[in-house]
């Protein structure tokens, strides 16, 4: 591969404002609201007003169109839009496809966001079956893999197969993850400690995976701000510099139920992370803190392989020890991530990135520098590395 | 209640289903440098040729993996929970995969084995579960599998 001609994004552009709504079970609010809500907190965070937005980057699930954002919020022209697809693996590149953007001049002013309600039909993939299923889930949902979790748990077997991980390494990482959100007043188990034997004795949903391996099922928004590095020096906040940014469809791949290529076990992180790292001035081993897209529990385990932090067939062991804790060798989704803050489609784990780059984070990681964000394992993704 | 899920047929994948309802597991395999190929489409991924023909199999092949769903789950499938769904690599290229359900016979329900019984690795074969169509609609069968 030659890119010698090629101009990297790397630290061109920076995260200069984050928003995010309450996260529940339930909230009142329209997704649209929900959205408009997170753009505001984001641009005020930033101190930059709605008016100077040229950019707005969502994902196809969005529920509500760019223009509904714009006329909203009276933003004046916006020059640049575009939406990601394949659901949890868009968020991190909703995010980089706006720092190219923003870096390439096409707008000045970024916004990326998602909004998600658990009750309304588009966010929910598998919320609009019938009996006749068409495209790729043909060929597998008349069989009875309905959900999301089905899929993983197909994998999740396979995994521990060739491997011999168990559930105590998937309970690893659930109960980090926990931890931190006990600490996150914003988190939805806030309040609920995870200990071993709730693990253990929790019920299943689709075996091998258990109620605490799967996210919460949550309505909320959060957004970001994008701008040139020479912008960002003016903003409210720390800029936090978008290093390196990369996306991937693997060889031969299909979407949540990927078996169909020669070994399902290589998921699309590890082309993802070969982009990410080759635009990087650092590597795995340099990264302080990271959030790794946790939909399930075992997504977090292929994607320490997939980036690197160890290799294929060792990611369950490498959380052994409370690697993945405060105090681990790496802190994972510090702010309670999907499993135990919210599950916006990812989109909490970029903003709970840029905290910790600004230092702001309730799970803090003291002197972090750099930090690892990914989105969805097991269909088409992204990732971004964040530093300040 | 709503019924169990059924494929939709399409232009990719019509006669796969037509030859499951002929009672054969049939993939494709290419005209042009031989590469076999699932889930069916128009191009060889190798060689981009359109020309494809559908390479009759032995239908046998071992579990790859499986999931054991448990409810909450759409009712016709919450009724037979929790039921294994397998994932089977078949015999002339185990890179080639197929999901689908170990029952006792055609069209038994999803647990008419127990799921707890089964294992990565055992060696199944397929039957074909028929699908009452009406007139004009695409045939159609589903790949189920026995052990062997």
């Amino acid at each position: 591969m030659h890119d010698d001609d090629a101009l990297p994004i790397k630290d061109r552009t920076a995260i200069v404002g984050v928003g995010q709504t309450a996260f529940a079970k339930h909230l009142e609010q329209p997704e649209k609201v929900l959205a408009l809500e997170a753009i505001l907190i984001a641009l005020e965070d930033a101190g930059i007003d709605p008016s100077e937005v040229d950019g707005l980057s969502s994902y196809t699930m969005e529920g509500t169109e760019e223009i509904e954002i714009a006329r909203n919020l009276g933003m004046d022209a916006v020059t640049w839009f575009s939406q990601v697809g394949y659901g949890g693996g868009a968020g991190c590149g909703v995010v980089g496809n706006a720092a190219m953007a923003v870096a390439a001049g096409q707008c000045n002013v970024a916004v990326a966001w998602r909004s998600r309600k658990r009750g309304a039909a588009a966010s929910r993939p598998w919320a609009g079956v019938r009996d006749q299923v068409h495209g790729n889930q043909q060929w597998s949902r008349p069989f009875g893999l309905l959900r999301p979790v089905d899929e993983i748990a197909v994998l999740t077997r396979r995994y521990m197969h060739e491997f011999g991980a168990t559930r105590e390494h998937l309970c690893n990482v659930a109960t980090a993850v926990r931890s931190h959100a006990n600490r996150n007043p914003g988190a939805m188990m806030h309040a609920k400690e995870l200990t071993r034997d709730q693990y253990m004795g929790a019920r299943w949903i689709s075996e091998p995976l258990c109620l605490f391996d799967n996210c919460l099922e949550s309505d909320g928004a959060g957004a970001v701000v994008i701008v040139r590095r020479d912008r960002a020096d003016d903003c409210r906040q720390q800029p936090v510099y978008i290093h390196s940014f990369a996306q991937s469809i693997p060889a031969q791949h299909q979407t949540m139920t990927n078996y169909f290529n020669d070994d399902p076990l290589v998921g699309p992180s590890y082309a993802c992370a070969e982009l990410l790292w080759r635009h990087a001035d650092f590597g795995a081993h340099d990264i302080d803190v990271a959030q790794l897209y946790d939909a399930f529990s075992p997504l977090v385990i292929l994607s320490l392989e997939g980036y690197g932090f160890c290799d294929r067939g060792e990611g369950a062991g490498f959380t052994d020890g409370n690697t993945l804790g405060l105090e681990g060798r790496l802190p994972v989704n510090t702010s309670g991530g999907g499993l135990s803050e919210a599950y916006v489609h990812g989109f909490n784990l970029i903003v709970e990135g840029v905290n910790q780059m600004r230092g702001q984070s309730c799970s803090q990681v003291e002197g972090a520098e750099t930090c690892l964000v990914t989105s969805g394992e097991g269909v088409p993704t992204s990732a971004l590395l964040l530093r300040n | 209640m709503m019924p169990m899920l059924l494929p939709a047929p399409d232009d990719d994948s019509r006669a796969f289903w037509a030859y499951c309802a002929a009672g054969e597991l049939r993939v494709q395999r290419c005209a042009s440098c031989g590469r076999r190929r699932m889930p069916p489409r128009p191009m060889c991924p190798s060689c981009r040729s359109f020309d494809a023909e559908w390479e009759l199999l032995s239908g046998r092949g071992t579990v790859w993996s499986f999931a054991v769903p448990h409810p909450p789950l759409l009712p016709a499938y919450a009724e037979q929970a929790p039921y294994g769904v397998i994932v089977v690599a078949l015999d002339e290229d185990p890179t080639l995969r197929m999901v689908g359900n170990l029952v006792t016979e055609a069209g038994a329900p999803l647990n008419s084995v127990d799921p707890h019984t089964i294992e990565v690795g055992e060696p199944v074969e397929v039957v074909f579960a028929p699908v009452e169509r009406a007139e004009g609609e695409d045939l159609l069968a589903l790949p189920q599998w026995r052990r062997r």
